[in-house]
């Protein structure tokens, strides 16, 4: 058990090594703005999968926090005059708001479940968009534009890259705590059955409000980074339904309420989704090939290519295993043991 | 010693159906108190107002003279009154071993909920429980993967780890094979030695009247009987609620009804 955890640090710490290098060996501009898009939505991803892959209750309503901290880097950027690198200060700032915004958002919505809470999280989105477009302050219907960047062109992106992929790493290192700890056990304890958590002493409310308040925060920031690179944020990109529903379907096909499940599916999804958007003259075409994919990871991969995986691995060395053993059917001797000794030691 | 629990005129309808009309009972400390009664006659209403998962309409729940009355589930859990459901609640997608933890993170001393869950006491305790029950084997199991009478025992486990002063337990040997349902038994007794208060709604006479004392028996929300399991078995209004016979004839039948 411990070999394999071993394995899996140092799998982590390589994924980790070659995302930080990407931008190094890949130095043209057209392969960095995968990378920039592709971590973006990692970190969207990772952040959305805290709350509703651990808690069970889809928000579709994430948007909210995209487009906020989109705005609010905007309009900071603007009003204090920022350029350069300096823009980058105000993500901490952006990732406040969020928290912020996701408290009276989560206490509205967290009363109810399922379908209802999936309702409210839309039109909280509806209005948070209709905001953006009547407000004064986020320029209407033009939206807020970025100030052009000096970087030199050959690695103009490098610097969104790395802060995305700082936010990136962040986000995926909380979701990892967050799985490990009391406070995701009890997550998943709601998810399962949240009246009997709660008769069992779980405060519910707390912990659903906490881990909104988590999952905006990261959501809130890469806004404000994608705001830069794009240099453009207008009510319809800011507070876009498909960015819901995007960082929704990346979490299900890598593996609803796992660590390594939401990286995974926004780097399949989002490098796919850039290529075709550039090959396919027509969006809408696109936009329903997207469709077609969610109902077919609903359908065939309910539980994502991570848990999935994970349980065909395991059958196989169970197959192994009884294949090795001449004990027969029954469990080979000290399998008991073995089993209590992980329990033990399962984090 | 655990405290006193008793309930005075619980009333709750449901639609039109009066589940509860009046009901007051008392739970002593340190008793293995039966609740007994028809179906529909109110036994897992009263569970729910107790344990605050349904809303009493009238009448008051007190736990040690305390009013306690319509506390949200997780409050009135916080003050010792454990319990498990007629419907087995467990969480299926956790381990064994993790339902454990759950029901044990409430004692846990350290505050920072970024912990790791279960610190090494609330292992080692979760442990031995499920070595007392009878399923550690599965603790690294997904609780889904376990059968009824497992689910049961964890059910029982769990709420056992939380280690609440009093444990209500919701037909703890309905669908249970009967070699299980004597380990059950012989559980609780040991449990009781310990301390333990138990308030147990069963339909299985043999296990009620074999392991509890006092036994109470309700009927269309209210208290018909209470005492010693052999005088509420040879009560004529419990016989009469069962059976719906006149008294005379109870007289004649006697015990044979159960």
């Amino acid at each position: 058990m411990t070999a394999v955890r071993a394995s899996q640090a140092g799998g982590s710490l390589l994924l980790l090594a070659a995302a930080a290098m990407f931008p190094l060996v890949f130095t043209n501009a057209a392969v960095t703005n995968y990378g920039v898009y592709a971590l973006i939505f990692v970190a969207a991803a990772s952040a959305w999968n805290i709350f509703s892959g651990y808690s069970g209750y889809i928000s579709l309503g994430h948007a909210v926090f995209f487009g906020s901290g989109a705005y609010l880097t905007g309009i900071a950027t603007t009003d204090w005059h920022f350029t350069g690198s300096k823009v980058f200060l105000l993500l901490p700032l952006a990732g406040l708001l969020g928290a912020v915004l996701a408290v009276p958002f989560g206490l509205v919505a967290l009363r109810v479940r399922r379908h209802t809470f999936v309702v409210i999280t839309i039109a909280v989105f509806f209005i948070f968009q209709l905001m953006a477009y009547n407000l004064s302050v986020t320029g209407g219907t033009s939206g807020l534009l970025a100030p052009t960047v000096n970087y030199a062109t050959a690695t103009y992106n490098n610097p969104f890259y790395y802060a995305a992929f700082a936010i990136a790493v962040g986000t995926i290192l909380l979701s990892w705590l967050v799985r490990r700890s009391r406070f995701g056990l009890q997550l998943r304890a709601i998810r399962d059955d949240e009246d009997r958590a709660r008769g069992l002493g779980v405060h519910t409310m707390r912990v659903k409000l906490s881990a909104f308040v988590f999952s905006a925060i990261p959501v809130a920031m890469i806004g404000g980074v994608w705001w830069y690179y794009t240099t453009l944020v207008d009510p319809s990109s800011g507070f876009d339904p498909l960015f819901d529903v995007a960082i929704a379907l990346m979490a299900f096909l890598g593996g609803l309420g796992t660590v390594a499940g939401p990286v995974l599916g926004a780097l399949l999804i989002e490098p796919a989704y850039l290529y075709f958007q550039q090959q396919v003259s027509s969006g809408y075409i696109f936009l329903i090939l997207y469709g077609a994919l969610f109902l077919v990871v609903i359908l065939l991969l309910p539980r994502g290519v991570i848990p999935t995986a994970g349980e065909l691995l395991k059958k196989w060395r169970a197959r192994q295993k009884n294949a090795g053993s001449p004990a027969g059917p029954g469990p080979p001797a000290g399998a008991v043991a073995a089993e209590v000794d992980r329990a033990r030691e399962h984090a | 010693m655990s405290a006193t629990l008793h309930t005075q005129g619980l009333a709750k309808a449901y639609g039109g159906v009066q589940a509860l009309d009046g009901a007051s009972i008392e739970v002593r400390p340190g008793s293995i108190t039966g609740l007994i009664g028809p179906n529909g006659s109110g036994k897992t209403t009263l569970f729910n107002v107790i344990t605050g998962y349904a809303k009493a309409d009238a009448g008051e729940v007190f736990l040690d003279g305390r009013k306690i009355t319509n506390l949200a589930p997780d409050r009135v859990f916080a003050l010792g009154i454990g319990r498990t459901f007629q419907l087995t609640r467990i969480f299926p997608s956790l381990t064994v071993l993790e339902n454990m933890l759950i029901a044990a993170q409430h004692k846990e001393r350290s505050r920072n909920p970024f912990a790791a869950a279960g610190g090494a006491a609330s292992r080692r305790h979760a442990m031995e429980l499920l070595d007392f029950t009878g399923i550690a084997s599965h603790a690294g199991e997904l609780a889904q993967t376990l059968s009824y009478g497992q689910r049961k025992l964890l059910e029982l486990s769990y709420v056992l780890v939380a280690d609440p002063d009093i444990v209500l337990l919701d037909e703890p040997a309905g669908g249970v094979n009967p070699s299980l349902i004597n380990h059950l038994a012989a559980r609780i007794r040991d449990l009781n030695a310990a301390g333990k208060t138990f308030l147990i709604v069963e339909h299985n006479m043999d296990f009620v009247m074999g392991l509890c004392d006092p036994v109470t028996v309700l009927d269309y929300g209210s208290v018909i009987a209470s005492g010693p399991p052999e005088a509420v078995r040879n009560d004529p209004r419990v016989l009469d609620a069962y059976l719906g016979v006149d008294d005379d004839e109870t007289t004649e039948s006697g015990s044979a009804a159960f």
